[in-house]
């Protein structure tokens, strides 16, 4: 299975958010979430703060090369 | 100092101006013709361009007169102007010099502008309902700009900074001239047929009106309708609208502006995962406390409050109970059900066992056991068959008193009579 884009971890972090705020799930799947949640916080901080430089590239007519500023 | 057949440029510059100032006809012109690349100095001047479709003419309004004129020129318009024509010795440039000037109209391009925005908003082209939204997490953005111009530096800056995970594809595009508005539909076309991009900005930075003209074309507000990828449009600056903006998903002011609303925040990602790791935090432990709560009810209630209570009822109950399982079970048969469960338990492990260790048993002793069988063998023994009218009685139903009946042992026959018939129990 391919990683997880940014996208989906924060949506299912923010899903796991709300069904946990609605205090509608039993205490021990209460913690799984919880333990879950942080994961896939840390997920998306580490995405985030790792991505250093956008990378760019040009469409030519022979297809994608690296674009020179 | 030198040839003196050969003039300086000043030299001959001034004389060109002598010959344009001595012209009658050149110190009271009147002029029409469409203002383009309008520029409104610090100071009050003007600085613009006259132009009709073969010829252009550079143009200065010095404050003084700037000051008198009672609209707002912009590029585009049609202009009536009165002035007079003198070279500009620094530029080796001729211009005129205006000293008022009045609206001839409205702008021909403007009158092209406003037809073909109408003719679009009546076919629907602008309509809400076709308005794509904007991925709000674009992994790939499609930028159909100028791979030398601003824009392209501006947006690849505002994304590096905002949200460095988004890869850029520049799609090299001509955004003035001629060709531009070919350039334009065929990379929006072939960014759609690529399939890379989440996204698309389109767009250049500011110029005057005839540099912006290729985003007003009819066959580029098409192009950009007929586009599945999400476009943002954002031509020129703040104050220019083209069509384009009109037909495209969204509009920005400006390419920085592009970039700003089609990738996220990085700073406000990491202050909502902060804010969401609050919200985990706080949620299980309101759950927590709940929990406590709950606990803490059940035990302070009243039969916690006196546990002997709760004992004496229970002890009662069990009392009960006990008679009644008293009454109700035999417990010999109980115990006897258990023993013969035990019994089987133990001949099927015995059956078991011996089925196992009868097959590693000689043929002979098989032999044996059959020779045991036969009833020859039995007769020997002094068995013996009874029989009537050739058929084995083998049971006292079939016989009645006064029958004869033949008895065959090893070696003979024994004619007999029946004298009795004692039927004795069937089941034993």
């Amino acid at each position: 299975m391919s990683e997880k884009t940014f996208e989906q971890a924060l949506q299912e972090l923010e899903q796991l958010v709300k069904d946990l705020e609605s205090g509608d799930v039993d205490l021990s799947i209460a913690v799984e979430q919880y333990k879950k949640g942080i994961q896939l916080s840390k997920y998306c901080h580490d995405k985030l703060t790792e991505a250093e430089e956008v990378i760019v590239k040009l469409m030519t007519e022979e297809g994608l090369t690296d674009f020179n500023q | 100092m030198g040839d003196k057949r050969y003039l300086t440029v000043t030299a001959l510059t001034k004389y060109i101006k002598y010959k344009f100032d001595q012209d009658a006809h050149l110190k009271n012109v009147l002029l029409k013709g469409e203002i383009s690349n309008f520029k409104h100095h610090s100071r009050g001047h003007f600085y613009f361009t006259l132009k009709d479709d073969h010829a252009q003419i550079s143009a200065i309004m010095f404050a003084g007169n700037a000051r008198k004129i009672k609209f707002r020129p912009e590029d585009g318009m049609n202009v009536l102007v009165e002035g007079y024509i003198s070279v500009y010795e620094p530029g080796g440039s001729y211009q005129i010099y205006v000293q008022s000037m009045t609206e001839d109209g409205v702008g021909n391009l403007y009158i092209a502008f406003e037809q073909l925005k109408e003719k679009l908003q009546n076919e629907g082209l602008f309509d809400s309902k076709h308005k794509q939204p904007i991925p709000r997490f674009p992994r790939r953005i499609g930028v159909l700009t100028s791979p030398t111009g601003a824009a392209v530096r501006d947006i690849i800056h505002i994304v590096n900074r905002r949200y460095p995970l988004a890869e850029i594809i520049v799609y090299p595009t001509l955004v003035q001239g001629e060709y531009a508005k070919d350039s334009i539909v065929q990379q929006v076309q072939k960014a759609n047929q690529d399939g890379l991009v989440d996204v698309i900005i389109l767009g250049r930075g500011g110029g005057s009106i005839e540099d912006l003209w290729p985003f007003n074309e009819e066959i580029v507000a098409y192009a950009i309708f007929a586009s599945k990828i999400p476009v943002i449009s954002s031509v020129g600056h703040e104050t220019d609208f083209t069509i384009s903006d009109f037909v495209a998903d969204l509009r920005a002011p400006t390419p920085s502006g592009a970039a700003e609303v089609a990738v996220p925040d990085k700073i406000e990602l990491l202050g909502q995962l902060q804010n969401l790791r609050e919200r985990l935090r706080s949620s299980l432990n309101i759950m927590l406390k709940q929990h406590k709560e709950r606990y803490n009810r059940v035990f302070s209630s009243y039969v916690f409050g006196d546990p002997q209570r709760i004992l004496e009822n229970g002890i009662r109950k069990l009392d009960l109970l006990d008679e009644k399982l008293k009454l109700l079970s035999p417990k010999k048969r109980i115990q006897q059900l258990q023993k013969d469960v035990l019994d089987w338990d133990r001949r099927l492990y015995e059956i078991e066992r011996r089925i196992l260790s009868d097959k590693k048993k000689s043929f002979d002793q098989y032999r044996a056991k059959l020779e045991l069988l036969n009833p020859l063998a039995l007769m020997k023994k002094g068995y013996g068959v009874m029989e009537r009218d050739g058929v084995v009685i083998t049971s006292v139903s079939s016989i009645q008193k006064g029958d004869y009946v033949s008895f065959r042992l090893r070696d003979g026959h024994i004619e007999s009579k029946v004298v009795d018939v004692r039927k004795e129990n069937e089941n034993e």
